[in-house]
C-alpha cells in the first residue's frame, strides 16, 4: 500500500535530503541557483522519482518508461540531484554543475542528461511536448504516463492553454500535470502581476480532471496520483499549493530568492536548517 | 572627475553600471519629459531594469507576466494609438518567442515600438542554449522597417536609447547582462547617429569591424597585433541595420583584410551584413569571427567567449593564423 506512513515519512525526509544536496551542489559552483522554485517542487519530484514513476535507470530510454517533462526547466538543480540519486546521472557530475562543458546547467538538456526526456528552459513549451508524447503512447498502445511540471507563472504563457485544449480534445488521460502553485514568479506575486485565479476553474473549463493539494504533503501527492488512475478520458492536473523556497527560512515566500547565491553566513544557516529537518525525520 | 553625462546621474555612476541599468535609468529620464512613453515587461522587469520605470511611473508600466507574445502584440496596439512603446525581455525571447508578433504586428505596419533585448549572446552563461541569444541579429535584421542597434557599452546604450526615441518606427537594441567594459572611457564625447559607424582606430593592414561587447575585445586584439607590427584598425559598428555602407567600402579599399567580430552566430549577423556590402560594392577578403553553427555549451560568459574565440587574445591569434 503506497500511502503507508513509513513510506511517507521516508519520502518527506528524502525531499529535504534533495534540498540539502541541491544547496551543496549550487554553492560549490557559487554562481547562484533557482532556489525558490527548486525548493517548492521538492516533495512533488521526490514522490515522483522515489515512488510513483515507472523508470529504468539502467536503461534510461526504455520505451515503456513514464515520461517526465520539466517544463519549468529552471527547476533543474534539484532535478539533476534527484537523477543522480536515482543513478541516471553519475554523482561526480554534480561537482561540475554550471561549469564549462558540464552536462548539468541551469536548464536540462536531454542530449546531455541520461533520464531527461526533454530539453527545457524557455517557459511554456513542455505541455505541448507532453501532448505529443501522450498521443504517441496512445498510438503505440503503450501504458506509460506523461508527467509535466509547470510553474504557476509559466501558466501565463498562451502556449500552455493551447496545449491544455489539445490534451482534453484528444482525451489524453495519460497526462498528469503538477502545477507548482507557489504564488510567486520572477517579478513578485502572480496575482498582482498577471492574475491566474480562478485557476482550478480554468483547468476545469478546459476539460481537465482537477485536484488541489498541499504540495509539501507527500501523502496528498500520492493520493492525488492514485486518483488520476481512474480513467475518464480526461487529462489530469494537480494544483500543488506550495511555498517558494520551502525549507530555508529566509528564502520562504520571498520572491527575491527566485534566483540567487548565498553568502557564507546564509549558506551555513540554510544547511543547518535543512540538516535539522533531516535529523528530525531520522529520530 | 565626476563629469555629468546627463541630469539623471553622474559619469562615475555610469562606469559602475551595466548596459541594462543605464537603460533603466535612461528610460526614467526620458519618461519624465515624454509622457507618451509606455513600458511593457514580461516578468523580467527587475532583471531588464525597467523596474526603475515601473516604480517611478506605475501607471505607464505594464507587466504581462511570462507572456512575451502577448506583450509584443500589446506594444503594437499601444503604438497604433500614438504611444512610444518600450518592450523588454531576454534577447532569446524577444527575437524568437515573440518573433512573428515582432515581424507582423510591429515591423509590417512600421509601428513605433522599441524592443530593448537584454542578456544577449552568451551572457547568460550557464543558462545554456535556451537562454543564449546567438541568432537574434540574423532574425530581426531580416525584417523590413527594423532598425538594429548593438551598443558597445553603457554610455553608448544611453545614446542608442535616446536616438531610438527620436526616430519613428521599430528599433531593436541588443544589450548584454553584466557590467560591460567601457569602450568610450573618460566620457569621450561623440555624436551617436543611427547607421553611422565609429572609427576608433584606423589601420592599413587589417580592419576589425566589431559590434557590442566585441568592440572592447577588438581593441585588445588590435593592441596585441600592433605590438607585432601589424597595423589594425577598429570600427565600432553599433548599427547593424541600416549598415554603414560608406564606412565599410572605405575600409575595404584601405585595408588588406576585413575581420568582423560579433557575439552571435556567423550566419546572418554583422559578418553577413558586411559581406553583403563588400561582395557587391568592393570585393575583398572578409574573415567572420563569431559563434560557429552549433548550439553553444554552458559555462561562464568569460569562458564561453574564450571557447568560441571571442576574446582579444583569440581574435588576434586567429588573424595571425591567416595572415
Ligand atoms: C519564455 C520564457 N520567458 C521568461 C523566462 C525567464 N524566467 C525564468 S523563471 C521565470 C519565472 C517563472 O515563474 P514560475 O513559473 O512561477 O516558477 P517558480 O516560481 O516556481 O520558480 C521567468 C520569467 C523563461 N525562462 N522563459
Amino acid at each position: 500500500m503506497k500511502s503507508d506512513s513509513s513510506i511517507v515519512r521516508e519520502l518527506e525526509k528524502k525531499s529535504y535530503e534533495m534540498r540539502l544536496k541541491t544547496a551543496i551542489m549550487a554553492e560549490e559552483y557559487g554562481g547562484g541557483c533557482h532556489y525558490g522554485g527548486c525548493f517548492s517542487i521538492a516533495e512533488v519530484l521526490t514522490a515522483l522519482y522515489f515512488n510513483i514513476l515507472n523508470i529504468y535507470p539502467e536503461n534510461p530510454k526504455h520505451p515503456e518508461r513514464d515520461r517526465v517533462v520539466l517544463s519549468a526547466g529552471h527547476k533543474d538543480a534539484i532535478y539533476c540531484v534527484i537523477l543522480a540519486e536515482k543513478g541516471f546521472v553519475p554523482k561526480e557530475w554534480l561537482h561540475t554543475y554550471n561549469k564549462l562543458d558540464s552536462h548539468l546547467g541551469m536548464h536540462p538538456d536531454m542530449k546531455k542528461i541520461p533520464g531527461c526526456d526533454m530539453s527545457t528552459g524557455s517557459l511554456g513549451h513542455g505541455l505541448s511536448v507532453a501532448v505529443g508524447m501522450a498521443l504517441s503512447g496512445k498510438l503505440d498502445k503503450s501504458d506509460y504516463k506523461v508527467f509535466v511540471i509547470l510553474g504557476d507563472g509559466e501558466l501565463q504563457e498562451g502556449s500552455i492553454w493551447e496545449a491544455a485544449m489539445a490534451a482534453s480534445h484528444y482525451k489524453l488521460d495519460n497526462i498528469i500535470v503538477f502545477v507548482d502553485r507557489n504564488m510567486l514568479e520572477f517579478d513578485g506575486e502572480t496575482e498582482k502581476i498577471m492574475a491566474l485565479e480562478p485557476l482550478k476553474e480554468k483547468w476545469q473549463a478546459f476539460g481537465w480532471n482537477t485536484k488541489e493539494i498541499d504540495g509539501h504533503n507527500i501523502r496528498e501527492i500520492l493520493d492525488a496520483y492514485e486518483s488520476c488512475l481512474e480513467k475518464n478520458d480526461k487529462p489530469n492536473v494537480i494544483i500543488a499549493n506550495t511555498t517558494k523556497g520551502k525549507g530555508v527560512s529566509f528564502m520562504e515566500n520571498n520572491w527575491k530568492w527566485h534566483y540567487g547565491g548565498m553568502n557564507s553566513e546564509q549558506e551555513e544557516k540554510a544547511l543547518k536548517e535543512l540538516e535539522k529537518k533531516i535529523n528530525e525525520y531520522s529520530m | 572627475m565626476a563629469e555629468k553625462v546627463n541630469q539623471a546621474w553622474t559619469f562615475a555612476d555610469v562606469a559602475r553600471l551595466s548596459d541594462r541599468e543605464i537603460y533603466g535609468k535612461t528610460l526614467v529620464s526620458l519618461g519624465t519629459t515624454n509622457k507618451n512613453i509606455v513600458v511593457l515587461g514580461s516578468d523580467l522587469m527587475y532583471s531588464n531594469r525597467t523596474s526603475d520605470f515601473l516604480e517611478k511611473f506605475p501607471e505607464r508600466a505594464f507587466n504581462f507576466g511570462v507572456a512575451e507574445q502577448n506583450m509584443m502584440g500589446a506594444a503594437a496596439g499601444f503604438a497604433t494609438c500614438g504611444k512610444i512603446a518600450f518592450v523588454s525581455t531576454f534577447a532569446a525571447f524577444a527575437s524568437m518567442r515573440a518573433c512573428e508578433q515582432v515581424r507582423t504586428d510591429i515591423c509590417y505596419p512600421n509601428l513605433n515600438v522599441k524592443i530593448v533585448a537584454t542578456h544577449s549572446g552568451l551572457t547568460m552563461g550557464s543558462g545554456g542554449t535556451t537562454h543564449h541569444a546567438t541568432e537574434d541579429l540574423a532574425i530581426v535584421r531580416s525584417f523590413a522597417n527594423m532598425t538594429v542597434i548593438v551598443p558597445a557599452d553603457a554610455i553608448e546604450t544611453e545614446k542608442a536609447v535616446r536616438a531610438a526615441v527620436e526616430q519613428e518606427g521599430p528599433v531593436y537594441i541588443r544589450l548584454g547582462r553584466a557590467a560591460e567594459r567601457l569602450v568610450f572611457q573618460n566620457g569621450y564625447p561623440y555624436d551617436f547617429k543611427i547607421g553611422r559607424a565609429i572609427t576608433l582606430k584606423s589601420g592599413k593592414d587589417v580592419t576589425l569591424i566589431a559590434t557590442g561587447l566585441e568592440v572592447y575585445e577588438s581593441i585588445i586584439a588590435s593592441d596585441i597585433l600592433g605590438k607585432k607590427g601589424i597595423d589594425v584598425g577598429v570600427i565600432n559598428m553599433h548599427t547593424i541595420k541600416p549598415i554603414d555602407q560608406e564606412t565599410i567600402i572605405n575600409v575595404a579599399q584601405s585595408s588588406k583584410l576585413l575581420v568582423t567580430v560579433e557575439e552571435h552566430t556567423v550566419i546572418g549577423g554583422l559578418g553577413s551584413a558586411v559581406c553583403e556590402v563588400v561582395s557587391e560594392k568592393c570585393p575583398v577578403r572578409v574573415l567572420r569571427i563569431g559563434i560557429p553553427d552549433v548550439y553553444t555549451v554552458i559555462g561562464s560568459p568569460e569562458e564561453l567567449k574564450d571557447r568560441y574565440g571571442l576574446t582579444g587574445v583569440k581574435i588576434a591569434e586567429k588573424i595571425l593564423n591567416i595572415l
